[in-house]
């Protein structure tokens, strides 16, 4: 992501310093991470110290200081789906990628990620991938679905 | 679209919306809210649009894409005006015959409707539905009938007729007055009067002050708010826009979390068309009062929920929490005085003002007044949101309108306040719902998470599990938050996996009061809730994870071991074949056998054994019994024949 681009989000929030979290949103939105440049320019440009702004993007969750795999993999663990078995999903999903919430794999295959709630409880326990939702499915089919995506 | 410059003019334009439509045109609403989305409404809604146009129909129908009206378990799910005609779970290829059926011939497609599974009778209407029938929906049933993007729609059912009455009809002071009348109390938790918060701010001597709607619904396991800010945001801008006439501020804020993006797309056109209508911006509705407000994404961090914390977020910075020696409504956001109410709250001023606070006044208990929404998930036959009358007790919601626990389970729990509230077991079902009554039984109202709980369920895992997520998202700031409900956590995880030692309670106990009285924020002081809850009513649950390293629910991972009767198996190779870890070993006629090394305790092989065998066992606090010598494990099919 360039500069030019940065700017131009930065202007829309008329650089306000208090637009620091929206900022970072959007830029987050469009790159899916926030390289280290990306964080000096808007500390530059809105004048705000680069330690906050790496508070900042550390702090909330929406956030990632490095780059993401092409697929989202997000299992629910909200509390209906804790108690219809998230674990387990969660578990089988960790086996087949190989990697734990938070990581991406080497390939940049996958990102797994667990999220808190996905306002589909009655599909409950629930996989997401780039926003198609798998709704009740077990431990044993998680392996077939992540297949499908190369 | 001109600004509309007066009560008059609301009028005119209402009654042009209204005339333009034919109360007899068919109408099809199509519930376009999250979980029915998840189950596929979007084709549905697609389906339609093409089987309409093919047909030659679409002047003649409307199709609506609406908010969620709450029966998220049979999505995805549709009504058909005039004659309201619910079907349920509808695909893309019943489109065709739904069309060609009721909408052209008026005849009702029986296999669509609901059936009563114990009359196996329909239900035509909504109405008909017991899902339905014993809630008391005013906040939420408008949710079906209007299309979320059109505030057309929403002035067609009377919108904005409060704003305008408390214009030009009612001093500040009178709003005030009735609002403080009507009882109304926070619906995101706390349940503090909202009359007294606004008179607070009204009475500030500082000119500048704010009002905020706290839309950072973080519960996991609840999404009322999500519902109406999908499904209804101008009746959250209008309650808002109320709300800041009567303390006279100028500027609000919408703080909603950035995993709703759907809602933060409503609200936002929302804002936009509300400003073109003259409802926000200078001089509204010709009254000289100019209110203007912004959208702020949070950024997913649940302590922002927290109201001084969603104030820090607001000004750009980390969500920590402050000290409330002096309240947000006289020093918030900015310094400045300031209300911060819930989603729900800010929807229920609206009603107030249209219908007065004798009519709310009718609906809950003494100390609790009107409705609330609550997300009812879990193990429960009727997934969904419903709204109640306060005062209804846990059992009436649990079985008449959740329809009780699904295969013949027995009830354990309900979970209610979310991470800060509490398990009430079956002994409390009684109990009447309301903000006092729940917090007197050890747990809270919360937001409205109400999560159902059955036999299967270890409910120390349930307060590891919460204790857990609010580890994650402490934000730190606090040393007994920060530390002790870490600590707290690792008791509790070493005693879900058989480590338990026996003055972990004492100790646990010993943590929760120190986090309850020193903790900064509500979010410290009420984590350890779910232990302290679970602990009075469950604790014979604690004691045989620690004392006999025993899962009574027999779901603690570590605690069970997973074990096929060789009496019962009949080497079908169900789970043989099923079985991800490839850890059962065995033949067609040879009787399966777990390989414990191999056995990831997944759980597929319980699931998958026909229940004509029920052959694989859980067992937990005993040794498994050794596996059957290798001669005796062939099956002679002959003698078998006949079981």
């Amino acid at each position: 992501m360039d500069n030019g681009r940065i700017d131009q989000i930065i202007d829309k929030h008329e650089s306000a310093a208090s637009s620091l979290i929206q900022v970072l949103l959007e830029i987050q939105s469009e790159n899916h991470w926030l390289p280290r440049e990306a964080l000096t320019r808007v500390s530059e440009r809105l004048d705000v110290p680069l330690t906050r702004v790496q508070h900042i993007a550390t702090f909330y969750k929406a956030f990632s200081l490095v780059p993401k795999g092409r697929h989202a993999v997000h299992i629910c663990t909200g509390t209906a789906c804790h108690v219809r078995g998230a674990q387990r999903v969660l578990d089988a999903v960790q086996e087949t990628a190989g990697i734990k919430p938070g990581e991406t794999d080497l390939e940049m295959r996958f990102s797994l990620e667990t999220v808190n709630c996905l306002g589909c409880c009655a599909l409950g326990p629930v996989m997401e991938i780039n926003g198609k939702t798998y709704g009740k499915i077990s431990p044993a089919e998680t392996a077939a679905v992540l297949q499908k995506y190369e | 679209m001109p600004r509309i410059k007066s009560p008059e003019q609301l009028e005119k334009v209402r009654q042009e919306v209204l005339s333009r439509r034919d109360p007899g045109k068919p109408c099809i609403s199509i519930c376009a809210g999250t979980g029915c989305l998840a189950f596929g409404a979007a084709e549905v809604i697609a389906a339609f649009k093409a089987e309409l146009e093919e047909q030659g129909l679409e002047a003649e129908v409307d199709t609506k894409g609406t908010g969620c009206p709450g029966f998220c378990e049979r999505g995805p799910l549709l009504v058909i005006y005039p004659e309201e005609i619910c079907y349920l779970q509808v695909k893309p290829e019943d489109v065709p015959e739904i069309v060609s059926q009721t909408i052209k011939e008026k005849k009702v497609i029986e296999r669509l409707l609901y059936v009563e599974p114990a009359t196996a009778k329909t239900a035509l209407r909504e109405s008909d539905i017991p899902f339905y029938k014993h809630q008391e929906r005013l906040i939420i049933c408008d949710n079906i009938r209007i299309d979320s993007k059109s505030i057309d729609d929403y002035l067609a059912i009377g919108g904005y007729t409060a704003l305008a009455q408390v214009l030009f009809q009612m001093t500040p002071e009178q709003v005030l007055e009735e609002i403080k009348k009507a009882n109304l109390r926070g619906r995101g938790g706390g349940g503090f009067p909202a009359g007294r918060k606004w008179e607070g701010s009204r009475n500030a001597p500082d000119p500048i002050k704010y009002v905020v709607v706290n839309a950072d619904e973080g519960d996991p396991g609840a999404f009322m708010d999500r519902a109406l800010l999908e499904g209804n945001p101008h009746s959250i801008l209008e309650g808002l826009i109320i709300g800041a006439y009567t303390i006279g501020s100028h500027e609000g804020y919408i703080y909603v979390r950035q995993e709703y993006p759907l809602a933060v797309e409503n609200i936002n056109l929302a804002i936009r068309q509300a400003e073109a209508y003259g409802f926000l911006g200078e001089n509204i509705l010709g009254s000289g009062f100019d209110f203007s407000v912004k959208v702020h994404q949070g950024a997913g961090a649940f302590v922002c929920g927290e109201s001084t914390a969603l104030m820090t977020a607001l000004e750009g910075r980390a969500g920590e929490p402050r000290p409330k020696y002096i309240r947000s409504n006289i020093k918030g956001l900015w310094e400045k005085p300031t209300v911060l109410n819930n989603v729900e709250t800010w929807a229920n001023v609206p009603l107030i003002i249209n219908k007065g606070a004798d009519w709310f006044r009718q609906f809950g208990t003494e100390g609790s007044k009107g409705t609330k929404v609550f997300s009812l998930v879990g193990k429960i036959v009727n997934t969904g949101l419903v709204e109640i009358a306060m005062g209804m007790t846990l059992r009436d919601i649990i079985y008449k309108i959740g329809g009780g626990i699904p295969g013949e389970k027995k009830f354990k729990a309900v979970q209610t306040g979310g991470p800060s509230g509490g398990c009430l077991p079956e002994g409390l079902l009684d109990l009447q719902v309301g903000f006092d009554e729940l917090s007197k039984a050890g747990s809270m109202m919360g937001s409205g998470g109400m999560i159902v709980l059955d036999e299967d369920t270890c409910m120390v895992d349930v307060a590891r599990y919460f204790l857990d997520f609010l580890t994650d998202e402490s934000c730190g700031k606090c040393v007994p938050c920060r530390e002790g409900v870490r600590q707290m956590l690792k008791i509790l995880t070493n005693i879900t996996q058989g480590k338990g030692k026996e003055d972990d309670i004492a100790l646990l106990e010993e943590l929760a009061e120190v986090a309850k009285a020193a903790a900064l924020c509500a979010l410290g002081q009420t984590a350890p809730n779910p232990f302290l809850s679970t602990l009075q009513y469950f604790r014979e649950e604690y004691e045989a994870h620690i004392k006999e390293k025993r899962c009574p629910a027999l779901s603690c991972k570590e605690l069970i071991v997973f074990y096929i009767d060789p009496e019962k198996c009949n080497a079908c190779m169900t789970c043989l074949k099923k079985c991800p870890a490839e850890a059962i070993s065995g033949g067609k006629n040879k009787i399966h056998v777990i390989d414990q090394e191999k056995c990831t305790k997944c759980r597929t092989c319980f699931e998958v054994c026909p229940p004509r065998f029920r052959a694989v066992k859980i067992v937990s606090g005993e040794p498994v019994p050794p596996p059957i010598p290798e001669e005796a494990r062939t099956i002679a099919r002959g003698s078998k024949k006949n079981e």
